[in-house]
């Protein structure tokens, strides 16, 4: 297995621990309204379209499109080669959950609007932060 | 019409400080440089000031750094008798300005200072700070960014200006008559930081940062400060020099607040904001006569244009190629003072300032010729946006 990049990884809480831990069992997880089946992110304690209090973190297909791209060329962290893509990244599930990612296993070229992908994982400890590869 | 009240209320003073590129001069001092020549500028003295705002909230007794002056540091620097303060939360870089609206509406005071003072350059490791090859914990909205190496507002709206020119066709050398424009204003602006111009080519071959930006896209951190006195109308007509009235406001956020997950995205905040203004006036974006908006990105300044009107999406490559109808002689002259990209980052103040110089024919050698009665500002993009409409009556 190739050795990670260092990333600035995130504080666990409440709020944020069903995305970034929930990875573990190898599927991403997004909180979900019991009751209209809308998917929300990040965490809300009451689904904002209906109200209902059961809203919890369920697992997604993991599949999606690239939304856009930026190719970042600007030396922020010396550890990180550039340039690298960031990627906007629109699960299947619900277009309006969008997340910012990195595309991996592939060439930063290929990082291209439209392009499917599907979620893979990097593990740092306990947090394992979603990254999406060529689906 | 509603008579809203922000139409009983002016700008009756504004003030600026030096422009710092490189630390020089303490950035809370520069805060108060720029206090008291708003003050001044108005006609009133530190006595009359009853109320006092700044955005975002600034930690007492430290005078650098993103927010560098805190209401209290300023409140005891200049002996203000306050019936009101607040700094923190609100719409966007104008959270003040639309706070001290509300005050004055609530009567608790007649003349509210407000003010944005920037101390980062100030600060060692500004734009350095993981050069050490330390990496940051990624927390509150930042954690959904930091993990992927996307520290910069130049990452994230990025991603926005990919997906919207694709959409619709404006191309960088379109996007790029904003900043070479405003290089030009910044020649006959002595404030500027940057005055020397810029040409297509020089444009089209700087480095890159995050595409579809290269560096000229993105504005220019400084060490500044500016201030404007917010007085109720009917006491800055009898009091002060020369008050220009806000015909609206906006400050409206109606959809999801985030920067990536707006049921309506590529839109941002800035969209309900300016909806929200022109929902409480007559006037219309014709009515326009020089518009002063928010470039902290060449890219947020397209997006208010169509946000406000000025211009139709899908119609804004058109409207700036070549870059006559931005200029000063233009028809819709755009960011006079030169902007974040060339005077200096000052989160939208600085446009405040410039458009009531531009609407009392104060602005000196970069004034529009035209009569100008009306002037928009707009601040902000992402999850930020918040607008005035200023007029000359």
């Amino acid at each position: 297995m190739t050795e990670l990049l260092p990333r600035p990884l995130p504080n666990i809480n409440e709020m944020n621990r069903d995305f970034w831990c929930g990875g573990a069992d190898g599927r991403l997880h997004i909180h979900r309204c019991g009751a209209c089946k809308r998917w929300h992110h990040p965490y809300v304690a009451a689904c904002p379209a209906c109200l209902s209090r059961d809203v919890k973190a369920e697992p997604v297909s993991g599949l999606g499109k690239v939304k856009a791209v930026t190719i970042n060329h600007q030396p922020w962290f010396p550890a990180v080669p550039v340039p690298y893509a960031v990627i906007l990244v629109e699960l299947d599930e619900q277009e309006d959950i969008r997340l910012p990612a990195n595309l991996v296993n592939a060439p930063v070229e290929a990082a291209q609007p439209g392009l499917k992908v599907k979620v893979c994982f990097q593990q740092y400890g306990d947090i394992f932060i979603p990254v999406f590869e060529p689906a | 019409m509603t008579r809203y009240f922000e139409k009983n209320v002016a700008v009756s003073g504004v003030g600026q400080s030096k422009l710092y590129r490189k630390p020089t001069v303490y950035p809370f001092d520069l805060c108060v440089d720029a206090c008291m020549a708003a003050i001044e500028d108005a006609g009133l003295t530190p006595a009359d000031i009853d109320g006092v705002a700044c955005w975002p909230a600034a930690p007492p007794h430290v005078g650098h750094g993103t927010s560098s002056a805190s209401t209290t540091d300023i409140k005891n620097s200049l002996g203000l008798k306050l019936n009101w303060y607040a700094s923190g939360s609100g719409p966007a870089q104008y959270a003040s300005i639309i706070n001290a609206i509300g005050a004055i509406a609530a009567g608790y005071c007649d003349h509210v200072l407000c003010y944005r003072a920037e101390g980062e350059r100030w600060v060692p490791t500004y734009g350095r700070a993981y050069v050490d090859g330390s990496m940051p914990t990624a927390e509150g909205f930042q954690q959904w960014t930091l993990p992927y190496w996307a520290p910069s507002a130049a990452n994230w709206i990025g991603l926005h200006a990919d997906c919207h020119m694709r959409k619709t066709g404006i191309s960088r050398e379109q996007m790029g008559m904003i900043p070479i424009n405003q290089r030009r204003n910044a020649g006959l602006n002595e404030a500027a930081v940057y005055r020397e111009p810029i040409t297509l080519d020089d444009y089209m071959n700087a480095r890159m940062v995050s595409s579809p930006f290269c560096l000229y896209d993105c504005d220019v951190p400084i060490d500044g400060s500016a201030a404007v006195v917010i007085s109720r109308l009917d006491v800055a007509r009898e009091r002060t020099r020369k008050p220009i009235r806000f015909e609206a406001v906006g400050s409206a956020l109606h959809d999801h607040e985030s920067w990536f997950c707006r049921t309506d995205w590529p839109n941002m905040a800035l969209n309900d904001a300016a909806k929200m203004m022109w929902s409480r006036t007559d006037l219309t974006a014709k009515d326009v006569s020089t518009a002063h908006l928010y470039d902290g990105f060449t890219w947020l300044t397209i997006l208010w244009l169509e946000a406000l009107g000025l211009t139709k999406p899908g119609e804004t490559g058109g409207f700036l190629e070549g870059g006559q109808r931005i200029a000063l002689e233009g028809e819709l002259p755009l960011n006079t003072n030169g902007g974040q990209l060339s005077e200096g980052r000052l989160h939208a103040f600085s446009h405040l300032v410039e458009a009531v110089r531009q609407l009392r024919g104060e602005a000196g050698p970069r004034q529009v010729k035209k009569d100008v009665k009306v002037s928009v500002c707009g601040a902000g993009g992402g999850v930020f946006g918040s607008s005035l409409l200023l007029v000359n009556d």
